[in-house]
């Protein structure tokens, strides 16, 4: 190996190869700015141009923020999918409201309402619009309600939850969190931003190909996903394919970054166990993302071939041919880490909010390490649970059901420290801090049906109902949305420099509590009443038999008004975030008493985050220590009094 | 902290990229043996009369490794300065490495002469996608390689600036050290 200054040498070539903001920071701090680059230089004493600040950023923070309405944007494209097919699955083949014909244009072609005009309109010109073969009269075919739940869940999964959760919250928090002055490759940070970017217009774009958009549910499987004939589905499926191909070069970018900024940029003195447990889970799900995308990249590529080069790898033909299982390996392989993809960094940003106000140490820090880790690793042994339908030796059902009940233990050991971190604290019920716990309860239920439906008898039942629907939205909306909102409303004040509006964010939380459980919780009792998944008409007419579907006609009712206040509540969120960017209270530096380094950061935070890059003395979760002044003791504070045991 | 980053960026990067880069190759073996375990008989019969050109294609593994050898020259060149012999023994590489393509390209020629296409079947469609997926991957390495020659002719690199030729390196060996498997497992077994 080279002695150290061959080292420092090495790295002041690579700042200059990559243009690269990997600075040595953790050299002598006063030495900084010498070490710096020139590139560096221009960007901290001149002022940026618009589009370099702005639309072509490479600083973390603002990619982080460009990650956060991107997500945010597409949450309303997705969440708008699902109030389109709730209203059919409440009100069957009746127009949508608002945009839908009346029932009296629809018998006797009279014109009533302004939709009906517009509907009047559309028929009468010669070319064919999008909404004319889409949803005639402003009803939802069944096709076309294929194509929106298969749209609302990629987009959810891909463009919506993996964005705010590692692109916004990674890119904003790594370096700050860490105390460093920017990720390792800045470049390659805007890269992964812009392939986002791009891949989200891709996807847009199939919603107008002729033949609509890809409608063979998210998980794309084969054979139905394969040849245009069974879906009618020409180029919005391809289009779907090489969208999440983009989207695993963006991940695949971001991940290289966020797991090299962690592994070589720590401040001085912060070791691994001085970690923040949001930074831990991020460094552990860069590690998921990377190696679990390209095996769906694979499966795309293959896919990709089947649909226009001719192949048969997932169709089985007279001379043998293809696999359609293999499409279920490959995807669920990747599937599965994707599941914990979403949920450990909401477990991560939960952690902080607990031990912030609970003002206590969380409990077990080490134990909610090694339970991440766990879960990380088991997350890619269990794949073959989401395929006990599909057909399989029972011998490997037993493996797959074991290893499966196997990830309630770590799960488990992280709900009891949480519980264990508020318990006889002096807990502060502040609006982040009740959607952490709204996070760690929903996460229980959630978890818990989970348990369910990893029994391979049990799954049989209840394979594809509803109960399988109320579980990942029950994790993934119960659990990732709530920690994505209580993270948005704790780091506001250091992304924007001021508070959000306590009143409307209390009033969001509330209402979207509500509505949230009166939307999935009822899913549950579907689905045991043998409710089926992906139906597009409920209460369609069953030769001489009463189907289970329609015994749950009010219910579906109860779930669709309840989904439209979800949808709509969440306006106010928006209304908040965009009004307390311009409006809201002045933050102070540390609003919320916090230890971990983020909030050493003068706010705004300046490009390169530090004045100077902070030395850690201690773990991040020092608070209400016996003894001290204050109840909080920041990380980069230094030592005063005998040595705590805090790591 | 110097001392606790015994990898720089680009270098840790780079070896970050190879753990995608397995598994998308893990994601597309793994379908290769799936369609060589669910078939007694391989190749299929409807393609009984193909052969792989084994013998030409272990002669190019040859090439491959050897150019593997020579990327390693390079780096201890470059390592004692001198920066004559790390321009010849790059140039030399990435010469082996297109020899390698051509081979490769002009045996995939004479094989779709014999009939064997991506549409024959699961045995040709997986042979031309995970073997050409390998050499899209020699293409990639040989163009950053061309890219460093590039750099290395106008005097960037000295005995204590080369990560440039350090990454490269690391990824050229890591698409030679894969071919090996992929000729076992395709031409051979």
């Amino acid at each position: 190996m080279q002695d150290n200054e061959n080292m420092s040498h090495e790295h002041e070539h690579d700042d200059d190869e990559h243009h690269d903001h990997a600075h040595d920071d953790n050299d002598t701090i006063e030495h900084t700015h010498e070490h710096d680059d020139d590139e560096h230089h221009a960007h901290a004493h001149h002022e940026e141009s618009f589009i370099r600040k702005y639309i072509f950023s490479l600083d973390h923070k603002m990619i982080g923020k460009q990650f956060l309405i991107y997500g945010l944007i597409m949450l309303f494209v997705g969440g708008g999918l699902a109030l389109l097919f709730r209203w059919q699955l409440a009100y069957p083949e009746r127009p949508l409201p608002i945009i839908g014909a009346s029932e009296k244009y629809m018998e006797d072609g009279e014109v009533v309402t302004g939709a009906d005009k517009m509907w009047e309109r559309i028929y009468d010109s010669d070319k064919e619009e999008w909404l004319e073969a889409h949803m005639p009269n402003g009803v939802v075919e069944p096709a076309i309600y294929n194509m929106l739940f298969t749209m609302h869940a990629t987009i959810m999964v891909f463009f919506v939850v993996v964005p705010i959760l590692v692109g916004a919250f990674g890119n904003f928090l790594i370096p700050l969190m860490i105390g460093t002055r920017d990720m390792a490759f800045p470049i390659l940070n805007m890269l992964s931003f812009w392939l986002a970017v791009l891949a989200a217009v891709i996807m847009a774009a199939g919603f107008i190909v002729p033949g609509g958009h890809a409608s063979a549910g998210w998980t794309g499987y084969a054979p139905l996903s394969v040849d245009p004939q069974w879906t009618g589905v020409g180029w919005g499926l391809n289009l779907w394919a090489i969208s999440l191909l983009i989207q695993g070069f963006s991940s695949l970018v971001g991940s290289i970054n966020y797991i090299t900024t962690v592994i070589n940029m720590r401040a001085p003195g912060m070791t691994w166990l001085r970690l923040p447990l949001v930074i831990w889970s991020l460094f552990i799900v860069a590690i998921l993302l990377l190696l679990a995308f390209p095996v769906l990249s694979s499966a795309l590529a293959l896919l990709i071939f089947d649909r226009l080069a001719g192949t048969t790898f997932f169709t089985s033909t007279a001379e043998g041919g293809g696999d359609p299982l293999l499409w279920q390996h490959l995807f669920w392989f990747f599937g599965h880490p994707e599941v914990y993809i979403l949920i450990l960094p909401g477990m991560g940003i939960a952690s902080e909010l607990v031990a912030v106000f609970s003002r206590k140490p969380i409990f077990g820090y080490r134990s909610m390490v090694y339970a991440m880790i766990a879960i990380a690793f088991l997350g890619w042994v269990v794949w073959g649970h989401h395929m006990f339908q599909s057909g399989m030796r029972p011998g490997m059902g037993a493996f797959f059901m074991t290893t499966t009940m196997l990830i309630a233990v770590p799960s488990a050991i992280k709900t009891f420290n949480w519980l264990g971190t508020m318990f006889r604290g002096s807990i502060r019920f502040t609006t982040p801090m009740l959607h952490a716990i709204a996070f760690v309860s929903m996460f229980v239920i959630g978890g818990l049906s989970g348990i369910y439906m990893a029994n391979t008898p049990v799954d049989i039942y209840i394979h594809d109902t509803y109960y399988i629907v109320a579980h990942i939205h029950y994790v993934v909306f119960g659990g990732s949305l709530f920690a994505i909102f209580g993270g948005i409303i704790f780091w506001f004040p250091k992304m924007y420099g001021r508070y959000m509006n306590d009143m409307l964010s209390k009033i969001h939380f509330w209402l979207t509590f509500i509505a949230f459980n009166c939307t999935f919780f009822p899913m549950h009792i579907l689905g045991v009443g043998g409710h089926r998944r992906r139906i597009s008409n409920p209460m369609a007419e069953a030769i001489d038999v009463v189907t289970q579907e329609q015994l749950f006609a009010d219910m579906n009712i109860f779930i669709t008004m309840s989904a439209f206040t979800l949808g709509f509540v969440q306006l106010i969120l928006v209304f908040n975030f965009v009004w307390s960017i311009y409006r809201g209270k002045v933050a102070e530096k540390n609003p919320w008493n916090v230890n971990t380094l983020e909030w050493e950061a003068p706010t705004p935070v300046p490009h390169g985050n530090f004045a100077q890059i902070p030395t850690v003395y201690r773990g991040p979760y020092e608070y209400s220590v016996p003894g001290e002044e204050s109840d909080f003791i920041p990380q980069a504070q230094p030592e005063h009094a005998p040595a705590s045991a805090g790591d | 902290m110097t001392e606790s980053r015994p990898l720089s960026n680009a270098k840790l990067g780079v070896l970050i990229l190879l753990g995608a880069e397995t598994m998308l190759f893990v994601g597309l073996i793994g379908a290769f043996l799936v369609f060589r375990m669910g078939n007694d008989i391989w190749p299929p019969l409807s393609h009984a009369d193909i052969q792989l050109p084994r013998l030409i294609t272990g002669a190019n593994t040859l090439l491959l490794i050897i150019s593997g050898l020579t990327m390693f020259l390079a780096l201890r060149a470059v390592q004692q300065d001198q920066v004559k012999q790390l321009r010849i023994w790059l140039m030399f590489t990435g010469i082996l490495g297109l020899l390698f393509l051509v081979i490769q390209g002009s045996e995939w020629i004479q094989l779709v002469h014999k009939g064997l296409t991506l549409q024959s079947g699961i045995y040709g469609g997986i042979f031309y996608v995970l073997i050409g997926c390998h050499a899209v991957h020699v293409l990639g390495a040989v163009i950053w390689l061309a890219i460093v020659v590039g750099k290395a002719v106008a005097g960037k690199f000295t005995a204590v600036r080369y990560t440039g030729v350090e990454t490269c390196a690391i990824y050229w060996v890591y698409v030679v050290a894969l071919w090996p498997i992929l000729y076992v497992l395709v031409y051979l077994v």
